[in-house]
């Protein structure tokens, strides 16, 4: 039994060995061969990261690698000063198909065509356009 | 560089055995969707060694056109975040 006072958003949530069971039954495959795609696909992901490549999967995101230089922080709870060392860190873009799909819109299918110009009704109520507009500018959203 | 879903296909074909190009495309196609399936009905994936992928619930927010000024209000909406694990921050700083 789940107690009620649990978390407020007890979302369920899917793992790795959850996600190759899923794929095995899709693909017809055994777990095992569906084992190997899927660790190759994260493996062969993490490697291009590893040489500060991006990677652009269209429908579902781009992953980049970001640089981040040295600053003097602090400890938030004591306000001691620290040193924060140079670093990288990946970066996710979720991608139009899959943010509308996440954002409960009913995308069918991937457009297979070059979108249109945003619809007139936008200018209706203002909301999000520009936002909108200057993303569709930029080529690497149209992911 | 980047790496797209045609590196990962080609790197699918030599690691895995038995596969044709088309079958190993189709199968990459299959786990990403089953990604985005996954995700859509606002489950999280987690995978352990790379990170976690979150939808998240934004709540209505005043918002401001920055081109016009106009004051508008930003609708209550969900977002997916990833959230890197420790393992592959670590992988990227070595």
């Amino acid at each position: 039994m789940m107690p009620f006072h649990c978390r407020r958003h007890e979302a369920s949530s899917v793992t790795k060995s959850e996600l190759i069971e899923r794929v095995a039954e899709a693909a017809k495959l055994t777990k095992g061969r569906a084992e190997l795609v899927v660790n190759t696909i994260f493996d062969s992901m993490v490697d291009a990261m590893k040489r500060g490549e991006g990677i652009e999967i269209r429908g579902f995101g781009s992953f980049t690698v970001r640089h981040y230089k040295a600053y003097e922080g602090r400890n938030p709870r004591t306000g001691a000063p620290v040193h924060v060392a140079p670093k990288r860190l990946p970066f996710f873009k979720v991608g139009k198909e899959l943010r509308e799909r996440v954002n409960g819109a009913q995308v069918a299918a991937p457009p297979p065509t070059p979108r249109k110009p945003t619809p007139a009704r936008d200018q209706a109520t203002g909301r999000q356009r520009t936002p909108r507009l200057r993303e569709e500018n930029l080529s690497e959203d149209v992911i | 560089m980047k790496m797209t879903k045609a590196d990962i296909v080609e790197r699918v074909c030599e690691n895995v055995g038995g596969f044709s190009k088309k079958e190993a495309a189709e199968l990459v196609d299959m786990v990403f969707n089953t990604m985005k399936d996954t995700l859509s009905t606002g489950e999280k994936i987690k995978i352990s060694g790379f990170g976690n992928f979150v939808v998240r619930s934004k709540n209505p927010r005043p918002g401001r056109n920055p081109q016009t000024g106009e004051e508008i209000m930003i609708d209550a909406r969900k977002v997916l975040t990833f959230k890197p694990s420790n393992v592959l921050k670590t992988i990227l700083n070595s």
